[in-house]
């Protein structure tokens, strides 16, 4: 699926007319719970390679919205193609193929308590169809590590880290299997400005080495100017606004600017 | 003098009073829709456990981990238990059956107390507070904290993952924990035997299994089954549905040991009547 798109990239991508795959389409997606409305016909594409950041205050549908994305919860009504696939018409043991691609880090970080990091990294691979050797996830896990720095942590236990070291190692845990798509839910939240930075840094590298589709969850500017290439702000389950970082920072609109600290 | 009441006084306070019926009346329907809700949702729990244990794809080494977590340990809390068990009968049985001249009979009628009700019985209830609160617990605390999210998303089937290991666990581990329990009861009672007696082992062993047989120890066995089923369905029930909060993981572990202990003793109920009826 090719469309042609104009946005232009703050950091990789210079370009303002290219030729881009498209890897998620979500189209007039709408999602309740009870009387509230969460979703409220959202529409929008991610393209290969590119950091999307979806912006917006809590509770305006962010994380909701990816979990649409990976089947974690049903929408009501619209649809979602994920790599040419319709995740509602999927079949589930199409759909955990599918979900072998997308990487998803979540807010917690969702390190299995009761594994230490080495058993938490080897998790995926032991349950994946194809049957890794023993040396093969021993080199796996050994190399995830090292990329996000943190080889001597492979003994610990989860309750052993901290917030910093957690996201890392839960970072680790989803480029093991070579995602494809990267979603990640508030990756910086809870942790100082400098693990802050350090996380968005990796977020760069990981686009960098994986040549992933990224859509980056959050409301932390500083993560928004270093990631991103193209940002989504949501507001009240609707996108108010889609542009680039320039966009942003130069818009007159008073909600906006409330972001960008301007106000 | 009889007050009168003005009639329009007499008419409010009837709609008030017909209002605060209709209000009970909707929040006791709302509290049994609830009831039933929960029940067609464990019903469906359940059905898809059963369902699941049969797939091609069992989980050998978490169920593995899950007998040695509730087996192994739950043994000493057991062992104590049965041997307090055994100890405290006989030491409460013994001077009436003096007054009886039926002291002979002593080891024989704890054998059978403990075989048959107080063994299973007890067991199961302290495994519904052990192991219940503690599947509930783990459960609730992986949904607040996301980690069955994790597994799903990693493609990893965590119906399959955590459930049918740990209801199949819980179910296999029970009832060997009786068996555990009966056996460390019957040799409390030897020792409760010779507080104020003196009776060799290998004698009141021979005097309590005589007049045990068959009859007493499969339906008691049997019916173990069914309370380590209920144990483990409950608290992974209770785990794998709890809410978005902190406060979410005392409700599951809470309510895992209330509903899970209040089933046993029903399921206690109906493999009696079954077995009077046999």
């Amino acid at each position: 699926m090719k469309e042609l798109t104009n946005y232009t990239a703050s950091t990789a991508n210079s370009s303002t007319s290219t030729e881009r795959e498209i890897v998620i389409s979500v189209s007039n997606l709408y999602l309740s719970f009870g009387s509230q409305a969460v979703l409220q016909g959202i529409s929008f594409n991610l393209y290969q390679g590119e950091n999307l950041v979806i912006l917006g205050k809590s509770g305006s549908g962010k994380s909701v919205l990816i979990k649409c994305i990976v089947q974690l919860l049903k929408a009501q009504s619209g649809s979602i193609n994920v790599m040419g696939e319709n995740i509602d018409a999927i079949t589930n043991s199409n759909l955990d193929e599918l979900r072998k691609k997308i990487g998803f880090l979540f807010q917690s970080g969702a390190l299995y308590d009761s594994m230490n990091v080495r058993e938490n990294l080897e998790f995926p691979l032991r349950r994946n169809k194809r049957k890794y050797t023993e040396q093969e996830i021993k080199e796996h896990v050994t190399l995830v590590l090292e990329r996000v720095g943190l080889l001597s942590a492979i003994d610990k236990m989860p309750a052993q880290l901290s917030g910093g070291m957690r996201k890392r190692i839960s970072l680790a845990r989803t480029l093991i299997i070579d995602p494809q798509i990267m979603l990640y839910d508030e990756p910086t939240t809870g942790l100082d400005p400098v693990t802050s930075n350090e996380i968005s840094q990796l977020i760069n590298q990981i686009q960098d080495q994986y040549k992933t589709a990224s859509i980056i969850i959050t409301h932390d500017i500083a993560c928004v100017r270093t990631t991103a290439h193209r940002i989504l702000l949501m507001h009240e389950g609707a996108i108010y606004k889609e542009g680039s970082l320039i966009d942003f920072e130069t818009s007159d609109d008073p909600f906006i600017q409330s972001f960008f600290g301007k106000l | 003098m009889k007050k009168i009441i003005p009639i329009h006084k007499a008419v409010e306070f009837a709609a008030k009073q017909s209002m605060r019926l209709a209000n009970k009346t909707l929040e006791k329907k709302e509290i049994m829709g609830g009831i039933f809700t929960d029940l067609a949702n464990f019903t469906l729990f359940v059905t898809r456990t059963f369902r699941e244990t049969f797939s091609r794809e069992f989980e050998v080494k978490e169920f593995l981990r899950q007998c040695f977590h509730m087996g192994n340990k739950s043994l000493p809390l057991i062992a104590l238990t049965g041997f307090i068990l055994g100890l405290v009968l006989t030491i409460q049985s013994r001077p009436m059956l003096i007054d009886f001249g039926a002291i002979t009979m002593l080891p024989g009628m704890v054998a059978i107390s403990i075989i048959r009700e107080m063994g299973p019985v007890i067991t199961a209830l302290i495994c519904a507070g052990k192991i219940g609160s503690g599947i509930g617990a783990e459960l609730g605390s992986m949904r607040v904290t996301e980690q069955i999210d994790a597994m799903e998303v990693s493609a990893t089937n965590p119906f399959r993952y955590l459930i049918v290991t740990r209801v199949i666990a819980a179910t296999l581990m029970i009832p060997l924990l009786v068996l555990f329990a009966d056996a460390m009861g019957i040799f409390g009672s030897w020792i409760g035997a010779n507080l104020k007696g003196d009776v060799s082992f290998t004698l009141y062993y021979h005097q309590a299994f005589s007049k045990v047989d068959f009859g007493d120890l499969m339906p008691a066995l049997i019916k173990t089954f069914f309370f380590g089923a209920v144990i483990g369905l409950v608290g992974c029930y209770k785990g794998y549905h709890a809410g978005r909060g902190t406060e979410s993981v005392g409700i599951a572990a809470n309510a895992s040991v209330v509903i899970a202990s209040l089933l046993v003793i029903i399921v206690d109920l109906v493999a009696v009547q079954i077995t009077d009826m046999l």
